[in-house]
């Protein structure tokens, strides 16, 4: 199943030169923009690692292309995700994220439905992939 | 534009289907711009000839590059890695700063802004830390020009250990994979920058274009000088322009002398004593003239003439 978080997820996957414009858009908004990547793809997993650190007072889109094809060599496997951070007053968040590399099999997630008192149920998703340790999903050694 | 061009256009305008035929040169030249580029540089720096003919060679080729991919004549980026070298104050840094332009302009360059760095931006302090440093001036570089001043500090020969090393295997690396992406430029003083290549084969051969910047005459530091002066609207009197061409002559004759940057220093003390002349007198009224003008003597008490000036 594929997953579907952040901007462009319904979209087929973004080209190279996709990412690379989406990324000189955000930086002539004067946006960091920053390259997270995880192998736990719960909706709910906020907690993506940082490849490097977010890439400030950049020009122009080669440079994180260059970050993102060395981070695509080491974790190609995983999900990763470009994000864009606007600093100015007032907003200091995230403008956009968009995903730039999935694995190349997505398993989907199990729904549990647990019978609480009084025929309740409660749901649960879990990823078919983190049945197996960190770092060994999707294909790692 | 096309007026001027004549029969050839006409012919053009009929069978106008891609790939094109034929290119009206006149016309690319002027949409382009850089034209203007081209004779700014030749309004605002004096002297340097063997260097803006080299720069005028490579506009050309870049432009006729530009019209053979436009043609569909395969033809690979040309390299354009440069290295400057020459004394100091021989305007290293400011034709740095053209060229982006140029290159930008015939879209070589997709920012066309100039990152500016020593050693110091490129190298770290221990293990480990210098190739995240150089990658990120890379970064901030990439779709422009990252010039290098004194570059031949990277490699310290002395030093096996020295972490230089590493910032230039990362640079040559990204200078060869990345050509589309990066312009890079070497700039130093020519003897050393001779060793720098000497000991950094791989430097030498990844760099098309070696220019050397002359030195200046005396004629050349004087029209630079007034330059200079008419920029901040100052002027010298006929009197102080004699007393700064013997002034020329002698400081050139002693230790440490830059160039263009010397004069900039020696014109910056020439406004002090001047403002310092005109300020003794507080009683007098002072015309526009006045103080736009530089006299003999705030030239003349310059220590270059007492023979104080420092060995």
């Amino acid at each position: 199943m594929r997953i579907t978080q952040g901007c462009f997820s319904f979209l087929p996957d973004l080209t190279d030169e996709q990412i690379s414009s989406q990324v000189q858009y955000c930086l002539s908004k004067g946006w960091a923009v920053n390259i997270e990547f995880t192998d736990d793809p719960h909706p709910r997993n906020s907690f993506w690692e940082m490849w490097g650190l977010p890439m400030f007072d950049l020009r122009d889109a080669a440079g994180v292309l260059m970050e993102l094809n060395e981070c695509r060599k080491v974790y190609g496997d995983r999900y990763i995700r470009m994000s864009a951070f606007d600093s100015t007053h007032g907003w200091e968040s995230l403008r956009l994220s968009f995903i730039v590399n999935r694995p190349k099999d997505e398993p989907g997630f199990h729904l549990e439905r647990h019978e609480a008192s009084g025929r309740n149920i409660r749901y649960t998703t879990r990823s078919y992939a983190a049945d197996r340790p960190e770092g060994t999903r999707y294909g790692g050694k | 534009m096309n007026g001027s061009a004549g029969p050839s256009a006409a012919a053009q305008d009929a069978g106008e289907t891609p790939p094109i035929e034929r290119i009206d040169l006149r016309r690319e030249f002027a949409e382009v711009g850089i034209g203007e580029v081209l004779d700014q540089l030749d309004r605002e720096l004096i002297g340097l000839k063997p260097v803006k003919t080299r720069i005028r060679e490579i506009a050309s080729l870049l432009l006729i590059e530009r019209l053979r991919k436009r043609m569909n004549l395969t033809s690979e980026v040309p390299t354009l890695h440069m290295s400057f070298t020459g004394n100091p104050g021989t305007g290293k840094t400011t034709v740095a700063l053209r060229i982006a332009s140029i290159l930008h302009r015939l879209g070589f360059v997709r920012r066309g802004h100039v990152v500016s760095v020593t050693r110091d931006e490129l190298v770290g302090q221990y293990i480990g830390h210098t190739a995240p440093k150089t990658k990120e001036i890379l970064k901030k570089a990439m779709g422009g020009v990252l010039f290098i001043d004194e570059a031949y500090y990277l490699h310290r020969p002395d030093n096996e250990r020295d972490y230089g090393q590493e910032a230039i295997e990362i640079l040559l690396q990204v200078m060869e994979s990345q050509r589309e992406d990066l312009v890079v430029i070497l700039a130093g003083y020519g003897d050393r920058m001779d060793k720098f290549f000497a000991s950094n084969p791989g430097f030498r051969s990844r760099i098309a274009h070696h220019i050397d910047f002359p030195d200046y005459s005396d004629d050349e530091l004087l029209a630079i000088a007034e330059l200079m002066l008419h920029d901040i609207n100052y002027r010298f009197s006929a009197d102080a322009r004699a007393a700064f061409v013997r002034y020329i002559a002698l400081r050139k004759t002693q230790p440490l002398f830059s160039n263009a940057r010397s004069i900039r220093n020696a014109l910056d003390r020439i406004r002090l004593r001047q403002a310092n002349r005109l300020v003794a007198d507080l009683d007098r009224e002072l015309t526009a003239d006045d103080i736009m003008s530089l006299e003999a003597p705030d030239v003349l008490a310059s220590r270059v003439f007492s023979g104080t000036f420092p060995k």
